[in-house]
C-alpha cells in the first residue's frame, strides 16, 4: 500500500521505536530512511554477506532463520539488521519475507550517525535489544 | 493478428504490449523484436524520448558519454564510457550518443539526448504507435486489456515503461499556490527575486545552480541535510555538477540550506511566507520569499493498475516488484525504464543501483525481456559452453570490464552454471539478488561492488546445488584491473573446492 508522506509520518508515530520523536523529527526520519518493498520468499538479510542495512517493518512479516531453522517471526514495528551493523560483522541469520514486506531502510554506514542524531531512538532500540537478550537467556536456562 | 494500417500496431491482441516510448520502452521493444516476440508499442507522446523530450530544465544531462574511450565504440566494453546510448546487437545501432555530441561537455545536452533516442528508433527500425494514450486497464481471463484513446489492446504480458513522470507536491497547506519543478519559468524571470526551493535532491540543486546568477537569495529546504554523491560513493545524492550552491552556502554567499519541515505556505502580497519547524530542536521559522518552487519529485503514473492487483509503495508510488521487475502481486505485469528502481536488489552498504538512469535501466530492460521470453514464451536462450580452463580468466575479465557489472554494482552479475556432466554454461547477466536467493543448480556469479569506504572490488558468489550462495570478496586493485596473478590464484582456489568437479 502506498502511503502519502503524511500517512507515513502518522505510521511512524505509532511505532514504539519512534514513539518519543516530535513531528519535525519524524518527518526527518521519514526523509532519511528509504521505503522499500519485497515479495514473498526473498532474503533481506543474508547469513554471512557483507554490507547489510537496518530495516523497520511498516507492513508484512519476515522469518529469522539460522542455518535454515526458523528462530523468530517479525512484524509491523519490529526492526532488524542493527546487530550486524553495530558489531561490524556479517549477519548470523537469514531474514526472509513470509508475507509481502514494506520496510523503511537505512544503509549500514548511516546507522551510527542516525542513532547519535536521535538518542530517543537509540534508547528504544537498546530496550528492545535488552528484552531480546533476556528472552534468549530464559530460553537457554 | 491485427490488420495493418498507416500507423503501426492497431488495437488488437498481441503477445506483449509495451506502453511508453522513452528509453525503457524502446529498449524493451528492441530486445523483444531481437528474440522474435511479437508485440505492440503504444505511447501517449508524439515522438520518442520520454522525459528527455522536455527535461532536465536547464537542458544538460547528469549522465556522461565519453567519446574517446580505450576501446572502439562498437565494442561492448565501450558501454561503460557511454551511459546514454541504448543497447543494440548490430554495430550501426550501437553507441549512437557520442556521434551526436558537439564536444562542449561529456554530459550531453537534452536536445542531443532526445536526438540520440529518436536516432536509435530510426536506425533500428523500431515502430511505435504515437499519440495513443493508455486510459484504463482490466483483466479478461488470462489477458490484460488496455483501453486506449485508439481502442483496446489485449496482451498476455504488458510492460509499462511510463517513467516516474507525474509531478508530485505534498498536500501541506499552501502548496497548491506554488510552482512545481516542471512549472519553472525562463531563468531571467527570477532576476532579483528571493527564491525558496523545497527539496534538496538533484532537481532542487539543478534549479539552484541554474538560477544562482539570477536570484537575489536562494533557500533550499527539506527535513534532512543534502547528501552529496561524492560522499555516498554512488549516484545517490547531489551530483558534482550541482554542488556550487553548497559552496556558496559555506561561504555565506546568499544561499541557505535549511533542515526543516514545512507546516504551511501563506500568500503574502505578491509573494509567500513559508512557516517551518527546524528538524533539530523544532524551533519555528518564518521565511518570506518572492517565489517558491516545489522540487518535490514525481510519482509513477500507473493509473488504475491497483484495480488489477498491482500493489504500490513509497513516495514515488512505485509498484512492488520481483527481482525480474514483474509486479509482485499481479504476475504478467512488468515495468521497464526508471520505474525499475523500485527493485532494491542487494543495496549493499545502502547504495542503490543505477536503475533510475539510462545506463542502469537499459541492462535491466534487456534482462527483463530475456526473462519474459523464457518464462512466458518458452524461448530457449543460448548458453554457450565455457572451457573449464577459461572460467577464471573470463570471470576476472568481466569484473574488470563488463559495463553491466560496473553500471549496476551489486545488482547485476554474470553467471555461469557449473554442471559436472554437461560442463560450464554461460548464463549471461542476471539479477544478483535472484541468483543468491534461488536454490538452483550449482553456479558461480561475479559482481562489482563498492563498500562504505568507496573501495571497488569484485565479489564472487558460489552456489552449490540447492544450497544458498556463499559470498567471497576479492581484493581491490589500484587501476581497477582484476586480471592479476593474485586474483587468479584466489579465484582458482575458491572454485576448485566447491564446484563438484566442474572446475578442475
Amino acid at each position: 500500500m502506498a502511503l502519502s508522506p503524511q500517512e507515513l509520518v502518522d505510521t511512524l508515530a505509532g511505532l514504539s521505536l519512534f514513539a518519543d520523536l516530535s513531528r519535525p523529527q519524524l518527518e526527518q526520519v521519514a526523509h532519511k530512511m528509504t521505503e522499500e518493498s519485497y515479495p514473498v520468499g526473498q532474503r533481506i538479510l543474508r547469513q554471512g554477506f557483507t554490507g547489510t542495512g537496518f530495516y523497520v517493518i511498516l507492513d508484512g512479516e519476515v522469518a529469522v532463520r539460522i542455518d535454515g531453522d526458523e528462530r523468530a517471526r517479525l512484524q509491523k514495528g519490529d526492526f532488524f539488521g542493527e546487530m550486524s551493523i553495530l558489531l561490524g560483522e556479517p549477519p548470523v541469520a537469514d531474514v526472509v519475507t513470509t508475507r509481502q514486506l514494506h520496510v523503511l531502510h537505512l544503509g549500514g554506514p548511516e546507522l551510527e550517525g542516525f542513532l547519535r542524531d536521535h538518542p530517543p531512538i537509540m534508547y528504544r532500540m537498546l530496550k528492545t535489544v535488552a528484552m531480546r537478550l533476556r528472552n534468549a537467556s530464559q530460553l537457554r536456562s | 493478428m491485427p490488420e495493418s494500417s498507416d500507423r503501426p500496431f492497431p488495437p488488437g491482441d498481441y503477445p506483449v504490449v509495451v506502453v511508453g516510448s522513452g528509453p525503457g520502452g524502446l529498449q524493451a521493444s528492441y530486445y523483444l523484436r531481437h528474440l522474435g516476440i511479437d508485440h505492440a508499442v503504444i505511447s501517449a507522446d508524439s515522438s520518442a524520448g520520454g522525459m528527455f523530450r522536455r527535461f532536465p530544465f536547464f537542458q544538460r544531462l547528469l549522465s556522461w558519454t565519453k567519446p574517446y574511450g580505450p576501446v572502439p565504440r562498437d565494442d561492448r566494453f565501450y558501454e561503460w564510457y557511454d551511459w546514454n546510448s541504448l543497447l543494440a546487437e548490430e554495430p550501426a545501432s550501437k553507441a549512437i550518443m557520442p556521434g551526436l555530441m558537439d564536444g562542449t561537455s561529456s554530459f550531453p545536452s537534452r536536445p542531443e539526448m532526445e536526438l540520440n533516442l529518436a536516432t536509435f528508433a530510426e536506425r533500428t527500425g523500431l515502430s511505435v504507435r504515437y499519440d495513443c494514450s493508455w486510459e484504463q486497464t482490466r483483466r479478461d481471463g488470462e489477458r490484460f486489456v488496455l483501453q486506449t484513446s485508439d481502442g483496446e489492446y489485449r496482451g498476455q504480458v504488458v510492460i509499462f515503461a511510463v517513467g516516474i513522470a507525474e509531478p508530485y507536491k505534498p498536500d501541506t497547506p499552501g502548496f497548491e499556490h506554488v510552482a512545481h519543478y516542471v512549472d519553472t519559468r525562463s531563468p531571467e524571470s527570477y532576476a532579483g527575486k528571493r527564491l525558496f526551493i523545497v527539496g534538496k535532491e538533484n532537481s532542487g540543486f539543478e534549479l539552484a545552480t541554474g538560477l544562482l546568477q539570477w536570484a537575489q537569495r536562494i533557500v533550499l529546504c527539506s527535513p534532512r541535510p543534502a547528501k552529496l554523491s561524492v560522499n555516498t560513493h554512488s549516484l545517490l545524492g547531489v551530483r558534482a555538477r550541482y554542488i556550487q550552491p553548497v559552496e556558496d552556502q559555506i561561504l555565506g554567499g546568499g544561499v541557505f540550506m535549511l533542515n526543516a519541515s514545512i507546516n504551511r505556505i501563506d500568500r503574502l502580497g505578491n509573494g509567500f511566507r513559508i512557516m517551518c519547524s527546524r528538524s533539530e530542536g523544532g524551533a519555528e521559522l518564518a521565511i518570506d520569499a518572492d517565489e517558491v518552487i516545489a522540487a518535490t519529485g514525481f510519482v509513477c503514473p500507473l493509473r488504475d493498475l491497483a484495480d488489477i492487483g498491482v500493489s504500490m509503495f513509497g513516495r514515488s508510488q512505485l509498484p512492488s516488484m520481483t527481482n525480474h521487475w514483474e509486479s509482485a502481486t499481479a504476475p504478467g505485469v512488468y515495468f521497464a525504464g526508471t520505474i525499475g528502481q523500485g527493485v532494491s536488489g542487494m543495496k549493499k552498504y545502502g547504495l542503490p543501483a543505477n536503475s533510475g538512469a539510462v545506463h542502469g535501466a537499459r541492462y535491466n530492460a534487456r534482462t527483463l525481456v530475456y526473462h519474459v521470453a523464457q518464462k512466458h514464451f518458452n524461448v530457449e536462450l543460448p548458453k554457450p559452453m565455457v572451457e573449464p580452463s577459461r572460467l577464471v580468466d573470463t570471470l576476472l575479465e568481466e569484473a574488470t570490464r563488463a559495463p553491466e557489472l560496473w553500471n549496476q554494482k551489486s545488482y547485476l552479475a554474470r553467471s555461469f552454471l557449473l554442471n559436472p556432466s554437461t560442463g560450464i554454461l554461460d548464463e549471461g547477466v542476471v539479477p544478483l539478488a535472484d541468483f543468491v536467493d534461488t536454490e538452483g543448480p550449482a553456479a558461480v556469479a561475479i559482481a562489482v561492488e563498492t563498500d562504505d569506504t568507496g573501495d571497488i572490488h569484485p565479489a564472487v558468489y558460489v552456489r552449490e546445488e540447492r544450497r544458498p550462495a556463499v559470498e567471497t570478496l576479492l581484493s581491490s586493485q589500484a587501476m581497477h584491473d582484476f586480471r592479476t596473478a593474485e586474483h587468479r590464484a584466489q579465484l582458482s582456489s575458491l572454485l576448485s573446492g566447491v564446484t563438484a568437479g566442474a572446475v578442475k
